[in-house]
């Protein structure tokens, strides 16, 4: 129980998001109206999956310099969960831009960066599944993930910033600028943030686990 | 406990003979055996000639950019996935011995990129022959050319190492290199739209630096990078 206590905290903030981000009065903004309450959604599922890439970054780092198969299994699993976040980040932008935009999908570079991260950790996937050797697969992969990791920041932060983008927080767009965004929304959006980093933190233990689990079973290896 | 530094056992200092020398390698064989550089000349000329072939008249320069630098990309990865592909077993393991991971990979991205320069200026010389000439800033568009020639051999060398450790074929170099190149390759169409419409150079030079910055991250992350993928 005493470790377990951040777990049972991020689901009520989560559920006290849920319930006071469709209750709360929201600012009155044109074209936005209602779809605002998708900030609390969207945007603290992309900070979620943005913080497992790091940590899957920071761990591939640490396995280069280490050797160590722990660092490895955090690597991959907290990059599968983060690739789960950032599907559900596409879909919840997707129903909103329905309803804002008109459309579930449109050109937009912070859309294209989006998609074109997808394509590369599914590539660092796919280059997993093609080494047979463990140890190799892990130092391959590592590298390739640091790789992949900077290219994605360039595309998701710098890109974006280059050009016109429809989405909010680019060109002027309302995003959650100290301008657009009131105290009353603050009060579920901060929570929200931390509470879904805490949430997919959860999902990559239990993964990392299991593979620890299963290594020990199939291999008889203690990592 | 035996204990190594691993500082002095992954990066000793570079020495700039070996990395002349490695470099002189690499022509030597190539202009030894040819059949990289001939390949990749037939393919840029037979894809240039089935898109004449194609659009038979003189296409709009959107689709003149957006089908050079399509047919620019394949030609770069099909370049750069050769350069690993030709060492013998005996020689990438006395290359191993007596030269740096720094040496090699600062070797081979500097040979890659003189390639893909020559093989950007070709692809730009057949489709002003065979589609047309549309480009007005030529020079603005080979400093771009230049610029992604290096960007570009910066990262598909890493990935054909990658590809080549990992036992890969051509498909898994083209998987692994396809989205890493998109930002450089975004930026690049941008510019050399504004370059082809004949923008004034103070427009361009923003992508410009966007794409010099490019090409610094790219190249110091192999740089940085490859000497782990080299000691096996």
């Amino acid at each position: 129980m005493a470790k377990n206590w951040w777990k049972i905290l991020a689901v009520l903030i989560v559920m006290y998001t849920i319930v006071a981000g469709f209750l709360l009065p929201v600012p009155r903004l044109d074209i936005l109206n209602e779809t605002i309450r998708s900030l609390y959604f969207h945007v603290p599922i992309w900070f979620a999956m943005l913080f497992l890439m790091g940590v899957s970054v920071y761990s591939s780092i640490m396995y280069l310099g280490s050797n160590k198969a722990k660092q490895d299994i955090v690597a991959v699993e907290s990059a599968n969960t983060g690739i789960a976040f950032s599907v559900l980040g596409i879909l919840t932008g997707m129903l909103w831009a329905r309803y804002t935009w008109g459309t579930w999908w449109t050109t937009d570079t912070k859309l294209n960066g989006v998609a074109i991260t997808f394509l590369i950790y599914t590539a660092y996937f796919i280059l997993r599944s093609s080494i047979e050797d463990e140890q190799k697969k892990a130092r391959i992969s590592a590298i390739y993930n640091i790789f992949a990791f900077v290219m994605m920041i360039v595309f998701i932060m710098i890109l974006p910033r280059m050009s016109a983008s429809l989405h909010p927080g680019n060109g002027g767009n309302p995003a959650f600028g100290k301008f657009d965004l009131d105290n009353t929304m603050r009060l579920v959006f901060y929570p929200a943030c931390i509470a879904w980093i805490m949430i997919g933190c959860w999902i990559a233990q239990l993964r990392i686990r299991m593979e620890v689990l299963s290594k020990k079973i199939l291999y008889d290896e203690t990592v | 406990m035996l204990k190594i530094n691993v500082n002095s056992y992954l990066c000793p200092a570079l020495n700039f003979n070996h990395f002349i020398l490695l470099l002189k390698k690499e022509f030597d064989i190539e202009f030894r055996q040819k059949t990289a550089l001939n390949g990749i000349i037939l393919f840029v000329l037979s894809t240039v000639f089935v898109s004449y072939l194609a659009f038979q008249h003189v296409i709009a320069p959107n689709v003149w950019n957006a089908l050079f630098w399509i047919i620019l990309l394949f030609g770069a990865i099909i370049t750069a996935s050769k350069s690993f592909l030709n060492e013998q077993k005996g020689r990438m393991l006395y290359n191993y011995f007596i030269y740096s991971p720094r040496e090699v990979i600062l070797s081979k991205i500097f040979y890659n990129s003189i390639l893909l320069t020559f093989v950007s200026f070709l692809t730009l010389f057949l489709f002003s022959i065979f589609i047309g000439s549309v480009v007005q800033d030529l020079g603005t568009f080979s400093l771009i050319l230049f610029l992604t020639s290096f960007g570009f051999s910066a990262i598909l060398t890493l990935m054909a190492g990658i590809s080549v450790k990992a036992g890969g074929s051509f498909t898994l170099t083209a998987i692994l290199s396809f989205p890493l190149t998109f930002p450089m390759l975004l930026v690049a169409i941008k510019v050399s739209k504004l370059a082809i419409d004949g923008i004034a150079f103070s427009v361009c030079l923003q992508y410009l630096l966007v794409l010099l910055l490019l090409n610094l991250i790219v190249s110091i992350l192999s740089f940085v990078l490859f000497p782990y993928l080299w000691h096996d």
